[in-house]
């Protein structure tokens, strides 16, 4: 029983008069204790003490990634560093907000366009540019109606939906996630009730891919197991296999039946071509193989806030296609009914004119381009600063918003502690919010982070 | 083999594999001899995978889902190419003229957003606005409330009402100690799905007597009173969906007594604050007496209607706590709720919210507004009361104008609605739910000879 002792007002209707004080005490659920004083005559007064219903509830932990922000915001020292979330920032490590977005948002308005629901489904304009933009308009498979498209809730939202349907539809079945991989991946497996195990990925010894561990966990798990494999830009490490690397991976995938099932957080933004970035993705599909692909606007249109994403299920039948997307519906609904109209908008602007297609393609060039020379700048500074010999080449291998750098737990928090960096625990760095001129002080935190701590 | 032979001769193997009976997915690792997992596993599932289908796709055993009862409706009704069809089956707010509106302090405040060159797409914390969150919590519970005052209120935004009950009811399924939810007879068709999902058990209690077309008062009392101690119980703010039946002031006393002396979690659902008597504080009056016993509660609130911003999916969850500290905590939770379901919540709304909301000017334009929404509502009740006397349809319809907020509850029976449908062009839900919004002084006497005739000519 907890001892904190919390004043309960009487509800208004009790009255007290005549009555013993057991049935005239006041209660309003949960835990009392009651605290018998002495009273007047012959009347006992008694006071119920009533604790919360939620007593027992404890302090979540900050989220690992969105937590950094908010102690990076705590932070006073003028030489901090965000290199947390993946959110990207100009040279001026402002953020950014596209200018094709400012356009489609003025468009949108002088529209006039009303806010009603939108179907479950989502917008089917947006349904139908964001599986082009991630198959190819000419895909056989989206001209046979084999893609069921659904707007979701962002990467997240799309992940979840798709992991709640494995969860109804393939109960036996188990997720295979990278180790590493986006912390909130096994979040979601966990409250969707999917049961997940990881398959080897990056190998601290190479800072690289461990292609052979990789395969070798993937063919030991059962049959029909959802293979979550990231599209591009692997989220922390930064390290994507080579496109024969992919064709190997999907060898073993026909050969073991699963399912793979795509987190693309990132196309056009690791390369800078969105082709380019969906080349797994693609690869799969002319494979014949059925898969599933959460897709994420927030970075490659800079549209984080607005949670605008997909979830598409390529099925080898488009009567299955059909029933799929029912299905997906009926949990998306009692979840939240019908995504948000505005960010959908957005992208079916965008990306269905061709005007604002282009400019958009170059605006993410020149997004991909400064993180690339982000990362020229702390590779080099790096390689000038430190006398140990060591490789840092993995910095310049590594692709996409994030690099991982191999500091431990212990090397991270001094990048925090005493160089004021923030980054997840880890050892992941968004370069994204990282500038040219911070790349020398960035290189001596972690040259020190790495020498001078264990 | 180059590489694009080899690319196709794997294509061979798949198309070759799917002629191929598949073993079904299962952990073991020895192909299964069982048949691939049935529909009937799901048993809302209505309609048997087609057996060709079964041999092509590990998705073969997933059946066709039904279209959702309320938003099949308009899917149906769009289909439909009568001139004189009337869709009263949502509930989404049309003007005079059949049109859906949007308000002009919304319009107003979405000006102002879009052309602030200072404004920026950053995620959102993952409970959301924080002014948005705290300008919720004094909507609802009134500004002077004590409980906000004392920082007893956990506030989160949520998508929509909708998003607000599935956190909250997560958030009761993994920390409070009863699982059961009340919900009343009849309720929104979504609830039962929302709280099953959110690993709740449902249960009801009596609330519409079809005799009266009214409150079944006591059959609440009773079954409330029968509830096992510290049950959570769902109450509709104002404005029941689908039967527009309220409690009066005297009976939401004597249900909060009730509550209070049982030990049960109250679980507000406000979808139509200022939206039912065109009053935000009369509307929030059954909330309020409950916060203001000092007791827990908690709230979904929804801006689709009384904003406007259906699409939008602006709502908030807020939890009443007995103290500042468990506040706190319940925070913490809610959010490991939220950031594996979606993150952090969508901005473009809840920042129009926030803009109307913290200005007087924009704040009494917004009443104003949807006082003229109200008001359009309750004229529609009179008309169509009146048309039906008119025509002398028997029965008594006063409960058209004694019943409160978007919607009707008719009375009308299921092979009713489907006559009427069929016959009239007029959508609703089989349930005899008709959403008076979608009326116009036009369509009126169209819905009141539909009624008639269903009345006279159907049983």
């Amino acid at each position: 029983m907890a001892s904190t002792v919390l004043s309960a007002p009487f509800p208004s209707a009790v009255d007290l008069r005549g009555r013993s004080p057991m049935i005239g005490v006041p209660k309003n659920g949960g835990d009392h204790l009651l605290l018998k004083g002495k009273g007047f005559g012959r009347v006992r007064m008694s006071v119920a003490v009533n604790l919360s219903r939620f007593e027992g509830v404890t302090m979540a932990p900050p989220d690992p990634i969105l937590g950094v922000s908010e102690a990076f915001k705590a932070d006073t020292n003028e030489l901090k560093l965000n290199l947390g979330v993946g959110a990207y920032r100009t040279e001026e490590l402002q953020p950014y907000v596209l200018n094709v977005v400012k356009k489609a948002e003025k468009l949108m308005l002088e529209r006039g366009e009303n806010k009603e629901y939108l179907p479950i489904e989502g917008l089917a304009a947006f349904n139908k540019v964001t599986a082009e933009l991630l198959l190819g308009a000419d895909n056989p498979v989206i001209k046979q109606g084999k893609v069921a498209t659904v707007q979701g809730l962002s990467g997240t939202g799309s992940l979840r939906l798709a992991a709640a349907f494995i969860q109804r539809y393939f109960p036996e079945a188990k997720a295979l996630i990278s180790s590493p991989t986006w912390g909130n991946h096994k979040n979601i497996f966990n409250d969707a009730r999917v049961p997940w195990s990881e398959y080897r990925y990056y190998d601290p010894r190479t800072v690289g891919l461990d292609f052979e561990g990789m395969i070798a966990d993937i063919k030991a798990a059962p049959d029909g197991s959802f293979v979550v494999l990231h599209g591009c830009a692997h989220n922390p490490t930064g390290i994507d296999p080579t496109p024969e690397q992919w064709e190997k991976i999907a060898d073993v995938v026909q050969e073991k039946n699963h399912i793979p099932f795509f987190d693309v957080a990132y196309q056009g933004f690791a390369s800078g071509s969105l082709d380019t970035d969906a080349f797994s993705v693609r690869l799969f599909v002319e494979r014949g193989l059925e898969l599933l692909v959460a897709q994420s606007y927030s970075k490659n249109l800079g549209l984080y806030a607005e949670r605008i994403g997909a979830v598409n299920f390529v099925c080898s039948a488009s009567d299955v296609t059909d029933r799929v997307k029912s299905q997906l519906k009926r949990l998306a609904r009692p979840m939240y009914s019908n995504p948000p109209v505005h960010g959908a908008r957005i992208v079916a602007n965008v990306v269905g004119d061709p005007t604002l297609f282009d400019e958009w393609k170059q605006e993410m060039e020149q997004m991909a381009g400064r993180i690339k020379h982000v990362r020229q700048r702390l590779y080099d500074s790096l390689s000038q600063k430190d006398k140990s010999g060591k490789d840092w080449s993995f910095i310049l291998k590594q692709i996409g918003m994030f690099s991982f750098t191999g500091l431990n737990k212990a090397q991270s928090d001094n990048m925090t502690n005493k160089w004021h960096v923030y980054m997840t625990k880890d050892g992941r760095i968004s370069l994204a919010g990282l500038s040219l001129s911070k790349c020398e002080y960035l290189a001596d935190a972690i040259i020190d982070s790495f020498h001078n701590v264990s | 083999m180059d590489a694009a032979n080899v690319r196709g001769v794997r294509r061979l193997s798949t198309l070759v594999r799917h002629l191929i009976v598949p073993s079904p997915p299962s952990s073991s690792s020895s192909s299964s001899t069982e048949a691939p997992p049935m529909a009937s596993q799901n048993p809302n599932d209505l309609v048997a995978p087609s057996p060709a289908a079964a041999f092509s796709s590990v998705f073969a055993h997933v059946a066709q889902g039904p279209e959702d009862p309320i938003l099949g409706v308009t899917v149906a009704y769009n289909k439909d190419p009568s001139p004189v069809k009337v869709n009263l089956g949502v509930g989404a707010y049309r003007t005079e003229e059949g049109k859906p509106l949007v308000l002009n302090v919304v319009r107003k405040a979405e000006q102002m957003l879009v052309n602030d060159p200072s404004r920026v797409k950053e995620y959102l914390p993952i409970t959301g606005l924080a002014d948005f969150n705290k300008l919720s919590a004094k909507l609802i519970f009134g500004a002077d409330s004590p409980a906000i005052q004392e920082n007893r209120v956990a506030t989160v935004q949520c998508l929509s009402g909708t998003g607000s009950l599935r956190v909250g009811g997560e958030f009761l399924a993994r920390h409070y100690h009863e699982r059961t939810i009340y919900i009343p007879l009849p309720t929104w068709g979504n609830h039962p799905k929302v709280f099953t999902l959110a690993g709740l058990s449902v249960k009801t209690y009596r609330y519409y007597d079809p005799a009266t077309r009214g409150l079944n008062f006591q059959g609440l009392i009773e079954d409330l009173g029968a509830a096992p101690s510290g049950a959570i119980v769902l109450l509709h703010a104002c404005a029941h969906n689908p039967t527009g039946v309220d409690p009066t002031p005297e009976q939401w006393e004597q249900i909060r007594q009730l509550i209070r002396s049982k030990g049960l979690l109250p679980f507000f659902d406000s979808a139509y604050q200022g939206f039912a008597s065109g009053s935000l504080d009369a509307d929030a009056q059954s909330v309020r007496i409950f916060v203001a016993d000092g007791g827990e509660l908690l709230t979904a609130q929804s801006y689709a209607k009384n904003m406007g911003l259906y699409g939008e999916r602006v709502g908030a969850l807020s939890i009443v706590c007995r103290s500042a500290d468990v506040a706190v905590r319940v925070e913490s939770q809610l959010k490991l709720v939220i950031r594996p379901m979606y993150s952090n919540p969508p901005i473009h709304g809840a920042s129009i919210v926030a803009t109307i909301l913290k200005d007087r000017e924009t704040y009494n334009e917004w009443t104003i507004e949807l006082k003229a929404m109200a008001d359009r509502i309750i004229s529609m009740r009179h008309q169509l009361f009146d048309a039906l006397k008119a025509r002398g349809t028997p029965g008594d319809w006063s409960h058209i104008i004694k019943q409160i907020g978007m919607f009707t509850f008719t009375g009308l029976n299921s092979q009713q609605v489907a006559f009427m449908t069929k016959d009239f062009h007029i959508y609703m839900t089989s349930d005899g739910r008709i959403s008076m919004a979608g009326l116009s002084s036009k369509t009126v006497p169209h819905l009141a000879d539909a009624i008639h005739a269903a009345v006279t000519t159907v049983n």
